[in-house]
């Protein structure tokens, strides 16, 4: 790994950033290198990671939330930096392990108190919206960050179609299940009921800056990062951004998430960037952008609601955001 | 019942401490040494990916557990069948204290800024935090005197005062133990390991105690 691949990148259109082929290419030397030195036999398979594709979608309109100003984090510290606990806990398993994961039949099953229950495939996904880019923070509540550029539509689109009844008060979440190809769910040390499950508040999931995310740098979602469909709301921290969806409920109730089920003195169900309300794990008043080195940690102070306060504040207003965290 | 393990001089060691053999000394304070020429070279390289922050405290952290088994294996592992090793334990006690320093250094470093101000609220709003800390202030005290001039100075008090490795030990576990999030898998590991390090211990002193 070169140096400069960790840098941050200026903001530039997506279709000059290096193609994804180029990247591909040079993990396939990687690999082939790696076989040839362990005299592979001829004919046995490499896990391949599956060809993106190109996205087409509107590019976000300048001096709006939709557009972080920040430099870009470079896609390949977006895509080998993950937490996806069904691949492993370590940041770099994800991007090991998640090509395992078929996702391509994909189905997502839309239920609960709607009008018109159904189904959505992944032709559907891709096709089916209108997709735009969006530019937002990322703040994990490791008290690491990033600026990543999206590609979806607004949930608010997508939950129009199933049309919500006016009891639905909350949504629903779920990830993926399969263990034959999610390593992470097999370790018998885990402590996560599986399926991994989110949830927002019917406001905050109706709310525009709420995006169904299909593709980052202008491609496809990699499996790691959630393919082929993920949750992106900018002002909560990033396990509110629950990957590889199956299933979509509508609820009367507030439904029951994972980190929440697990660490409820820990976890929220809010989970909005917030420095002043403290972690018992990890100080929220600051975070490192990354990429971040050794000697240049790149410490910056963390906003309120991760700098979307004008846009979201008032959904929370008259609320204890520290009884509400 | 085999014999008492009181220091380096112990009875079933062939000959005073200038008989070492000085090679393989130096091997294997080397090798305790490759540990910290990996993260050097990851860091000159910055290979550590776009967090260097987490994988430094993740790395060094995991060195200190891995020291604590080692020194604490070495009295059990002298005295059924390789009495060497007893001369080894104030070289691996001291790697514990050194991986530890670096631990806290990379702490102050990247996770604080240096600040004192955030030091306090780090040790005050993160137990797990605090209990590391804790740990590391122990290790200074045993580290200083296992300087062996010191060591002699301080008689009996001595063994006394370093029984309090286990104490490092416990904290270190419960400070690993509380950053798990929701894989157990590491913490029940050192605990297992540390239970029974342990209880060899307090079983072997009560077995002392009656006699």
């Amino acid at each position: 790994m070169s140096k400069d691949d960790w840098k941050s990148v200026p903001q530039i259109a997506s279709s000059e950033i290096t193609p994804e082929s180029v990247w591909l290419n040079r993990r396939n030397l990687m690999k082939a290198a790696a076989a040839g030195a362990g005299m592979t036999a001829v004919g046995e398979t490499i896990a391949q990671p599956k060809a993106l594709k190109d996205l087409a979608f509107k590019t976000p309109a300048e001096n709006t939330s939709f557009k972080a100003t920040e430099d870009l984090t470079p896609y390949e510290a977006a895509t080998t930096y993950n937490n996806f606990y069904e691949f492993g806990t370590d940041k770099s398993d994800p991007a090991r392990y998640a090509d395992a994961m078929t996702t391509d039949p994909w189905e997502i099953t839309v239920g609960g108190l709607v009008n018109k229950p159904g189904k959505l495939h992944l032709e559907d996904i891709l096709s089916g919206f209108d997709l735009e880019e969006r530019i937002y923070r990322f703040r994990c509540v490791e008290a690491w960050s990033m600026v990543v550029p999206w590609i979806g539509f607004p949930l608010s689109k997508l939950l129009d179609r199933f049309e919500p009844k006016a009891e639905g008060k909350f949504i629903e979440f779920k990830t993926l299940y399969r263990r034959s190809e999610m390593r992470g769910t097999r370790s018998f040390t885990s402590i996560i009921d599986w399926p991994y499950r989110e949830g927002l508040r019917m406001d905050e999931a109706m709310h525009p800056l709420t995006l169904m995310t299909v593709g980052l740098y202008g491609k496809t979602l990699p499996n790691q990062s959630g393919a082929p469909l993920r949750l992106i709301v900018p002002w909560k921290y990033g396990f509110k951004n629950i990957k590889s969806i199956v299933e979509i409920n509508v609820t009367d109730r507030q439904p029951k998430t994972s980190w929440q089920d697990l660490a409820p003195q820990e976890y929220g169900f809010y989970a909005n960037v917030n420095p002043e309300v403290s972690h018992p794990r990890w100080s929220q008043a600051w975070e490192r952008r990354l990429p971040s080195s050794l000697f240049n940690p790149n410490r910056l102070r963390t906003q309120m609601f991760n700098g979307y306060a004008d846009q979201v504040a008032d959904l929370y207003q008259g609320m204890d955001l520290a009884r509400y965290y | 019942m085999p014999a008492t393990i009181d220091d380096d001089a112990a009875p079933f060691l062939p000959g005073p401490p200038t008989s070492w053999n000085p090679a393989i000394r130096v091997l294997v304070f080397l090798t305790c040494l490759v540990p910290l020429l990996l993260l050097v070279n990851a860091v000159a390289t910055n290979s550590m990916g776009p967090d260097p922050a987490e994988h430094l405290m993740h790395v060094t952290g995991e060195w200190v557990m891995r020291f604590l088994v080692l020194v604490l294996l070495a009295t059990p592992l002298a005295r059924y069948g390789w009495p060497r090793l007893a001369r080894y334990r104030r070289m691996l006690g001291l790697y514990v204290w050194f991986y530890a320093t670096l631990h806290l250094l990379v702490f102050a470093q990247v996770y604080i800024g240096w600040s004192g101000e955030q030091l306090v609220e780090e040790l005050a709003d993160r137990p797990y935090v605090l209990v590391g800390f804790v740990a590391w202030l122990i290790l200074v005290p045993l580290g200083i005197t296992s300087a062996r001039v010191i060591r002699k100075k301080m008689g009996k008090y001595w063994r006394q005062l370093h029984k309090l490795t286990y104490v490092v030990a416990i904290l270190g576990w419960l400070h690993l133990l509380w950053l798990s999030r929701s894989d157990v898998g590491d913490a029940v590991f050192y605990g297992i390991i540390f239970g029974l390090l342990l209880g060899y211990r307090v079983v072997g002193s009560l077995r002392s105690g009656l006699r």
